[in-house]
């Protein structure tokens, strides 16, 4: 099967040229790839094709002759996938190497056409191998992408908000797995330390259902916050969700929980010693006391 | 040999732990603060463990036993200044020292303990 190998070599440079100019009409977004780069892979790509051929033959792209082919394939494909090119467009790369391939060994072995089918067979295997790789290593990377996405995402989703003076609020956007749960409960703990607050509203309105492990992970995040000194209130259950937590039987009855939001941080306020009074009747009493006052016991 | 201070503050108790607990550490406190207690008649006791890093069940457990053998002495426990990781580890550990009440600082803890001792009630304001 060297035939093959040294076809390859020996017309590398119409090949390449060839093989250029096929994939230019074929993908879609040429545009994206400079004429300088492109020739200089499509070069590389040529002498690794000739080295497997040599060394682990046509048929065998898993063999260890084809390591370097498939490793800058690999390489090409990942860069080509976060460039924007889509999949096909990625695959067409290889697959567009058939034509200027099959038109050269029809005219190198035109007078024996049962080698010459045997030739094209094992070239179109090799070729579509390879394909695949390239779009193995394209998913591949778009599928990195998502998890990084997937893991910025975990980060963004679990805000810590100041509300007052040693009042937090901790919104919770999505349904609580450990891990989110992890990193709740880091960041919750992360600023009761950094703003030294004493009170700290878990709102689950963003939490779709609360099943029992949802509850317990809520639980845990509250007993930390509880051992470091801090006092969570649970705010933003639905009414639907009551329903669900009582029908589970799940036990908050040592947490303070409350409907809404703006409860909660009543609750949080009037436990810190304050009170909310409308700025009218505050100021006709005392015209220095401002939105919130201190409330004398 | 070495040996973790127990303070006296008026009516309280200060333990602050700056060294790596270890077993015998712990019992010897627990032998410390129950003697100091009685002898003093301390209503409270603070326990400050910001420098606290690394726990394990036997110091959360030592924790919960000191809470309990000073109410039994008439005292008050607070632990106050427990670390994130520390409070996350006691967490999967199972502990939530149930019986033990906590703060922020040793001033929130401070504050606890004497307005404990002048109402007398579960007054928790830490505003004055």
């Amino acid at each position: 099967m060297n035939d093959l190998a040294e076809i390859i070599s020996q017309n590398e440079d119409k090949l390449r040229s060839e093989w250029i100019r096929t994939m230019s009409s074929a993908v879609e977004r040429a545009d994206l790839m400079s004429k300088s780069e492109l020739d200089e892979q499509c070069g590389s790509i040529l002498k690794e094709l000739v080295g497997g051929v040599k060394t682990s033959g046509p048929e065998n792209i898993a063999g260890a002759g084809w390591n370097g082919a498939r490793e800058l394939l690999s390489s090409i494909s990942a860069s080509r996938a976060r460039q924007g090119f889509s999949p096909s467009d990625i695959a067409t790369f290889v697959l567009s190497l058939k034509q200027p391939l099959f038109v050269l060994i029809r005219e190198k072995m035109a007078k024996s056409p049962d080698a010459m089918f045997d030739m094209l067979l094992s070239a179109t295997q090799m070729l579509d191998s390879l394909a695949l790789v390239t779009t193995e290593a394209s998913i591949s990377a778009r599928e990195e992408l998502i998890m990084r996405q997937q893991q910025e995402l975990l980060e963004l989703s679990t805000p810590v908000v100041k509300l007052w003076d040693g009042i937090l609020a901790l919104p919770i956007i999505g349904t609580l797995d450990s891990a989110r749960t992890q990193v709740v409960m880091e960041s919750l703990l992360q600023a009761v330390v950094a703003t030294n607050s004493r009170y700290a509203i878990i709102d689950i309105t963003g939490v779709p259902t609360v099943d029992t492990l949802v509850a317990q992970h809520l639980l845990k995040t509250i007993t930390a916050a509880r051992l470091m000194g801090a006092e969570c209130i649970i705010s933003g259950v639905r009414p639907q969700i009551a329903q669900t937590i009582v029908h589970l039987g799940i036990n908050l009855e040592d947490v303070i929980t409350k409907a809404k939001l703006s409860d909660a941080f009543a609750l949080a306020l009037q436990r810190s010693g304050r009170t909310v009074v409308k700025i009218g009747s505050a100021s006709a009493a005392n015209p220095l006391s401002g939105l919130f006052s201190k409330r004398e016991e | 040999m070495e040996r973790i201070p127990v303070l006296r503050m008026g009516s309280l108790l200060l333990i602050t732990i700056q060294v790596d607990m270890h077993d015998k550490l712990a019992l010897q406190l627990q032998d410390d603060v129950t003697e100091r207690i009685s002898d003093w008649g301390s209503t409270g006791v603070l326990i400050d463990i910001s420098s606290l890093e690394i726990v394990d069940s036997f110091i959360g457990r030592m924790l919960a036993n000191i809470a309990g053998m000073s109410r039994v002495l008439g005292a008050e426990t607070v632990v106050v200044g427990m670390q994130p990781a520390v409070a996350i580890t006691l967490v999967e550990l199972g502990m939530s020292l149930a019986g033990v009440r906590t703060a922020l600082s040793v001033e929130a803890g401070m504050e606890l303990l004497y307005g404990n001792a002048i109402s007398g009630s579960e007054n928790e304001r830490t505003e004055a």
